[in-house]
């Protein structure tokens, strides 16, 4: 049996049908998420029992908007955004039926959080460096190495993973991708506190660590692939965020110098006034991509997304530090902590500039995005490769 | 939220526009033209305003035009900017055309929508959209006083004059013009000085002349978006051939990234300008910050793609007989007109309501 895939006024009729059942407010949050994942009105454009209806992608906001207006519960993506942004995608892509059922309701509903066990101290931006080792034994693997920066894995029930499985052949073609159980024998999750004073990422040591086969996500080899997946999800999750005018940190900005006649300055009006234009010229090239994307033509602009977005998000949490002047002194909270999720606008402006000079590192650095616009897009000739044909066990390390 | 694409016939359009630019003028003849005292390329302008109809596009068919729209328009805007083409096109069929459509002045707009006649607005070629002033005495249905730096003021046939007691026109031929020697050799300036000159009142106020300006500094952003994708291109094929230290230059990541940031905003540059141009073909209320916005990004854009240009060209980017001055000098005569940069910041803060310091 196939049906047409949902459109606009098919999803509106299926939501409200839904909201009609499902009383918000007096339905239990966990069980009320877990009959929208079932309505397949989670992820709109995923498939038939995996949470979605096979519709256009460009329809999720709406249905999200109608959800909000009815005071539904949230799954709290602010908690889950490496789950949501780069697991989900990536299983879907690449998992096995089980895998996909197993997997993607729990992820979604807010039940298992997740993280993403990739940067080692020796494999950033060369990722495909990365020495983790995983030996098959029998039915399962066994999984040794260290991992670092790895945000929030002190919440995640789940990570993805990836590791070396054949030394002996040249970096990118040695890896394979799994799925790693947070809670197994040998996993140890140390706390790395950072620049903003807290713990969000972690150090985290594998030991031993057997990993059933059932667990892997794709062919054994195809780890770098699969990675690839990931990393491109990644960087739409991070920069690719639909938010009305003055959303955002220009939003906060903004309203800090209409409520405080007080700070103005000349320069800062001309640097508030150029951030404002910059934020608004980014707006409206997401806004253009997603129409692209809608009438079936994506372009190339998402490459430049994530890019426009940490350089501004900078400049304007930088802006506002300036702007409060002698309040910009002064910081809210050093305590070493660990936080349960990243929050701009919750924490205070000294925060805000600290934790956006993340922007420009997590999910693969503005210089690394830059040599893939120059590469992929203007076809510009690659970086001398010295270790490409190297077995990955002679590489320098 | 407009649509920010390009549509079938958009695409169409394009690809006419862009087909006889390379024709007529390519960059070759362009550079020659600036040699010569012809105040633009007459013929460029019978294939493009006659032949092609772009003149008209945005006139009703009543009124002897395309009944397309300002989002038409801009597309040729683009084409026109990759050329840096001499024709008086923003000038007469935008300009002016826009401000014959807001006045309602029906007979002239026909011929200018035919490519007949060139007509120009007479302010100074800078003038924001908000800043229109008149410099010129009305009295008797006779004109005097000056105007300095007025784009394709020598290529007019009739001037648009906004004076006292509202927006006169005046046959060029009884107007005093001197030819400037501009910093824009593709679209040149001229000084325009009346002394009792016949005219006759197409309106009782500015408004017209206000509305105008602000279709084209919409339109403009267009013309820099077309530019900066032009020296963006040229540039990258240059640096895919050009070799030093036994590899191509474009190879180097001092180069490349400069290019991923350039191509970055060009691709926001075509947002923008795309909302803005948008915006003026719907009447939306939200043009004028749409256009400010335009206008403060693309300024920057196509000044960044044309300096760009010249600098990864090396030595053979600051000669004669290359085009990247001709963008360059575009470029940053285009940053200047209809207001700076900083003009529309300035505006854009009124709007969003951020008050100055
Ligand atoms: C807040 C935060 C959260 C993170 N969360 C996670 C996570 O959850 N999971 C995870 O796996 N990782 C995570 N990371 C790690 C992140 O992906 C890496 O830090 C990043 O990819 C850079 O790697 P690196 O730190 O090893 O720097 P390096 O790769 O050593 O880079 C050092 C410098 O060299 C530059 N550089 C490197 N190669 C090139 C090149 N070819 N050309 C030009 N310049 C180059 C870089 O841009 C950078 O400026 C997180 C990082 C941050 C800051």
């Amino acid at each position: 049996m196939s049906t047409a895939p949902p459109d606009a006024d098919e999803l509106g009729r299926q939501v409200g049908e839904f909201l009609a059942a499902h009383d918000p407010s007096a339905t239990e949050p966990l069980e009320f998420l877990r009959a929208r994942f079932d309505a397949g009105l989670a992820w709109v454009h995923y498939p038939e029992g995996l949470g979605g209806l096979g519709a256009p992608r460009h329809l999720q906001p709406a249905v999200d908007r109608a959800f909000a207006e009815a005071g539904a519960p949230t799954n709290h993506p602010e908690r889950n955004g490496i789950g949501l942004g780069m697991a989900a995608p990536t299983i879907l892509a690449f998992g096995t039926e089980e895998q996909k059922r197993r997997f993607l309701r729990p992820l979604w509903t807010g039940e298992e959080l997740w993280c993403q066990l990739f940067s080692e101290p020796g494999a950033g931006s060369d990722l495909a460096a990365l020495a983790t080792r995983a030996v098959r034994d029998g039915d399962a693997w066994t999984v040794d190495g260290q991992k670092v920066w790895t945000s929030m894995a002190h919440e995640a029930r789940w990570a993805i993973l990836v590791t070396r499985t054949d030394p002996g052949v040249p970096k990118h073609r040695g890896m394979t991708y799994f799925v790693c159980d947070m809670t197994a024998p040998g996993v140890e999750v140390r706390p790395l506190r950072q620049i903003t004073g807290e713990a969000e990422f972690n150090e985290v040591f594998l030991t031993g660590v057997r990993i059933p086969d059932a667990h892997r996500l794709g062919e054994v080899g195809q780890g770098w692939q699969v990675s690839t997946t990931t990393l491109m999800n990644e960087r739409v999750a991070i920069g690719g965020n639909a938010a009305p005018r003055e959303g955002g940190m220009i939003g906060v900005v903004a309203a800090l110098w209409r409520d405080r006649p007080e700070l103005r300055t000349p320069g800062l009006h001309d640097a508030l006034l150029r951030a404002w234009v910059e934020t608004e010229a980014a707006r409206l090239t997401g806004e253009r991509l997603r129409q692209q994307l809608a009438a079936g033509r994506p372009g190339p602009e998402g490459s430049g997304a994530k890019l426009a977005f940490a350089k501004l998000n900078q400049e304007v949490s930088g802006l506002e530090l300036e702007m409060l002047g002698e309040d910009g002194l002064r910081y809210d909270d050093w305590t070493m902590r660990r936080p349960t999720e990243v929050d701009f606008t919750r924490r205070s402006p000294g925060y805000r500039y600290l934790r956006a000079k993340g922007n420009s590192i997590e999910g693969g650095t503005s210089e690394i995005l830059r040599n893939i616009i120059a590469e992929r897009v203007l076809g510009l000739p690659g970086e001398i490769r010295v270790d490409k044909d190297v077995a990955w066990k002679d590489l320098p390390k | 939220m407009s649509d920010l694409l390009y549509s079938e016939i958009e695409t169409d359009l394009r690809a006419g526009v862009r087909g006889l630019l390379d024709d007529k003028a390519p960059w070759t003849s362009v550079l020659a033209g600036v040699e010569k005292d012809a105040p633009y390329d007459a013929e460029l302008w019978r294939a493009v305003a006659g032949q092609l109809g772009c003149a008209g596009l945005p006139v009703p068919e009543d009124l002897g035009g395309a009944g397309a729209t300002w989002r038409e328009t801009a597309v040729v805007m683009e084409e026109l900017g990759r050329s840096a083409a001499p024709v008086p096109f923003l000038t007469s069929a935008v300009v002016a055309t826009a401000a014959l459509l807001a006045a309602g002045e029906r007979e002239l707009l026909a011929e200018l929508a035919a490519g007949e006649r060139i007509a120009v607005l007479a302010v100074p070629f800078s003038t924001p959209p908000g800043g229109a002033a008149a410099t010129v005495r009305a009295a008797d249905e006779a004109l005097t006083g000056e105007v300095t730096s007025v784009a394709d003021g020598m290529a007019a046939d009739v001037l648009l004059v906004p004076a006292s007691g509202g927006l006169y026109a005046v046959d060029a031929a009884d107007a005093r013009r001197t030819a400037v020697t501009s910093l824009d050799m593709t679209r040149r300036l001229a000084d325009v000085a009346f002394s009792g000159a016949p005219a006759r009142r197409v309106a009782g106020d500015l408004d017209a002349v206000r509305a105008a300006l602000l279709t084209g500094a919409a339109m403009l952003a267009s013309e820099q978006l077309g530019l900066a994708e032009r020296c963006l291109d040229d540039t990258v094929a240059y640096v895919k051939t050009r070799y030093q230290f036994g590899r191509p230059v474009g190879s180097y990541q001092g180069l490349k990234h400069r290019l991923a940031d350039l191509w970055t905003s060009i691709t926001q540059a075509r947002a923008v300008a795309r909302h803005a141009a948008s915006c003026v073909a719907a009447g939306d209320g939200d043009a004028p910050i749409a256009v400010a916005v335009a206008q403060a990004h693309c300024s920057a854009v196509a000044l960044k793609a044309a300096e760009e240009c010249v600098q990864m060209h090396g030595g053979i980017g600051f000669t004669w007989e290359h085009p990247a001055h001709l963008y360059l000098k575009r470029a940053k005569a285009d940053s200047i007109a209809l207001g700076t940069a900083d003009h529309h910041r300035a505006a854009l803060a009124e709007l969003v309501d951020l008050p100055p310091a």
